[in-house]
């Protein structure tokens, strides 16, 4: 044992660690060799993802919506997809690579997932040309719409925490509580027995 | 043998339905004059003998609590697979929870790990890349902790407004247990950390291979790898054989039946820290890497499932109270939808980022009431109101919904989610 203090545990092979540390970093750190076309993406698609996601990354019922949503993040429903708000696309060769089709990961190739990101990217027109090939060497020059969408942590700077204030004990506010909003109305609840909401 | 058993059984049940009738009619006045029959007659359980010993291995709850379970809303979600139940906080008290009702999320089902196949390997800017077996992990120094688990998005179904009628609903995506392992930083120096090491990658080993980034500084500081709860191996639901705890985080985080830790110089950006548990402003931008779980109270008892029936008189207002940023140092309560406010009872042990149990005993003189509780903690932060969180994020940011939750109490004593001005 030559490792650590209390020497527990082994050395990890190489094999092992390339067979686990499949992870891919924006930088692109992880990403394997291989490429994949929009046009080979497209058949990949339609037979392994679209009856959950959609011909277009629509969505079936409540499964993910993949493409689409520009401009929604303002609104009232916003529509949050890989083009709307995702920052990174190596999240989506990640992600895919390693929990996708849903009840069968790890199936696809290293080559079938770049095709496959294609696709997305082209559902969601990132790229427009049906003959662009995505692959290890161009990967982090592709960028995602809303890559600087996201901010820090800074909820402690919320006025309701930066304050500090003594909160108040007395008389802290006027009239009598009137109710604004019933859960009981919306009837939503499964022990209410309403078991046909979509 | 057999057979006479269960047609006592049956004799026994009947009994008993016979008894809580005959005692509903003493206790409305008529036969009091005899006396409770839940005294005067013997009971079947006075009479008959009970299970031996032989017959409950594992234990269960008595036939009587078969109510306090789980439940899940099939509506919030595509699938029962990728998915969440809730904790029937109103039926709880004290601050652990049994581990057959800690509340599951899962995103690809309940692995079903044999623990001699399972490995915990540390690999990246280490010295030397290592592979644990649970073996290897059960020779570490142990330590014992009790923490809460709140996942990210507990009460966020609540953001818009008041939406689901009970606290196993709004609040129940929590639960406390007692937690056994061995800190992440011993098992860290093992493989030796190198100089350049700033993040953590922890990933599971289920069908969705959970990855969550985290800062180093957090797992030498107080990250635990735990194979039990409460005293016994974790359940299946919870990462059997091996989780990792991240004491006051959001619970996606504790990277259920945990295979490796990757350490590394940047954050991965996974989709489980970009795509989910980031939380979206009013103004288009999200926050990102929200991991503590600020401070949080919420009345238990009474509540939707738990209405008054006793009618006027002493009254028990009961609830839990919990803090990413330690331990509970206060909670106060109203009863009349935050006009005025009494210090509540803190009861239990209090540990830092635990469940803390709260009482306000009380006359009720049988009129209307709006309950709210407001926590705070070590650190001074005050539980804001839901209107004060919407002031500063909108209504879109799903996660981190630590509002104060009202309840409208009826005249009746049946009890409503609602909210007020």
């Amino acid at each position: 044992p030559t490792h650590g203090v209390l020497h527990l545990g082994r050395p990890a092979t190489e094999q092992e660690i390339t067979a686990w540390d499949i992870d891919v970093r924006p930088d692109g750190l992880g990403l394997p060799e291989g490429s994949g076309t929009v046009m080979e993406g497209e058949p990949l698609y339609t037979e392994r993802c679209a009856s959950c996601h959609g011909d277009f990354g629509e969505a079936i019922g409540r499964w993910p919506v993949l493409a689409g949503g520009f401009d929604t993040l303002t609104r009232e429903r916003p529509v949050k997809t890989i083009g709307s708000y995702w920052p990174y696309l190596s999240t989506v060769y990640d992600y895919i690579r390693r929990a996708m089709p849903f009840g069968d990961a790890r199936s696809l190739t290293d080559d079938e997932v770049y095709a496959l990101t294609a696709y997305v990217l082209y559902l969601n027109d990132v790229v427009t040309d049906q003959e662009f090939e995505l692959s290890k060497e161009n990967f982090t020059s592709i960028e995602l719409p809303n890559e600087d969408g996201f901010v820090v942590d800074d909820r402690l700077s919320e006025p309701h925490y930066a304050e500090a204030a003594d909160p108040c004990m007395r008389n802290c506010k006027p009239g009598k509580a009137k109710i604004t909003m019933h859960a009981a109305v919306l009837d939503v609840t499964p022990e209410d027995g309403n078991e046909d909401e979509a | 043998m057999t057979e006479m058993k269960s047609s006592r059984r049956s004799f026994l049940k009947g009994g008993l339905t016979a008894g809580a009738a005959a005692a509903a009619a003493a206790v409305s006045g008529r036969a009091m004059a005899e006396g409770d029959p839940a005294i005067t007659e013997v009971q079947d359980w006075n009479r008959y003998l009970g299970d031996g010993v032989d017959a409950r291995p594992y234990g269960h709850p008595s036939q009587y609590e078969s109510h306090v379970v789980r439940q899940d809303v099939p509506w919030l979600t595509a699938d029962p697979i990728s998915s969440v139940n809730f904790t029937p906080l109103h039926e709880l008290d004290g601050i652990i929870t049994p581990n057959g009702l800690c509340f599951e999320r899962h995103h690809a089902g309940i692995a079903d790990i044999d623990p001699a196949q399972h490995r915990l390997m540390i690999n990246g800017l280490v010295e030397t890349p290592l592979v644990f077996t649970m073996g290897d992990l059960m020779r570490f120094p142990r330590e014992n902790h009790v923490y809460f688990l709140e996942c990210a998005a507990n009460s966020g179904m609540e953001w818009r407004g008041a939406q689901l009628n009970g606290c196993q609903y709004t609040h129940g995506m929590v639960h406390c247990v007692m937690y056994t392992g061995v800190r992440l930083k011993h098992l860290l120096r093992e493989a030796g950390v190198k100089e350049s090491a700033k993040w953590l990658l922890a990933e599971g080993a289920d069908a969705s291979a959970m990855t969550r980034s985290l800062p180093l500084e957090k797992g030498l500081e107080d990250c635990l790898v735990a194979w039990k709860m409460n005293g016994e191996a974790l359940r299946p639901e919870q990462g059997y054989p091996l989780r990792l705890v991240l004491p006051g985080w959001e619970g996606n985080m504790w990277v259920k039946w945990l295979r490796r830790i990757e350490v590394g110089d940047k954050p991965w950006h996974q989709r489980e820290e970009t795509s989910k548990y980031t939380d979206l402003l009013a103004n288009g931008k999200a926050r990102r890497f929200t991991w503590v779980m600020d401070v949080k109270s919420v009345i238990t008892s009474p509540s939707p499932q738990a209405p008054i029936t006793h009618g006027k008189g002493r009254a028990v207002l009961t609830g839990l109270a919990w803090s990413g940023n330690g331990a509970i140092s206060r909670v106060d309560v109203s009863l009349d939808g935050g006009r005025n406010w009494t210090t509540a009872r803190l009861d239990g042990p209090s540990f830092s980022k635990a469940l803390h149990r709260f009482y306000h005993e009380f006359d009720w003189d049988g009129s209307e009431l709006f309950l709210q509780s407001r926590a705070i903690d070590e650190k001074g932060f005050v539980q804001p109101t839901k209107n004060e969180l919407r002031a500063a994020r909108g209504e879109n940011s799903i996660y981190h919904n630590n509002g104060i939750q009202t309840w409208h109490v009826a005249k009746d004593g049946a009890v409503e989610n609602v909210e007020i001005s």
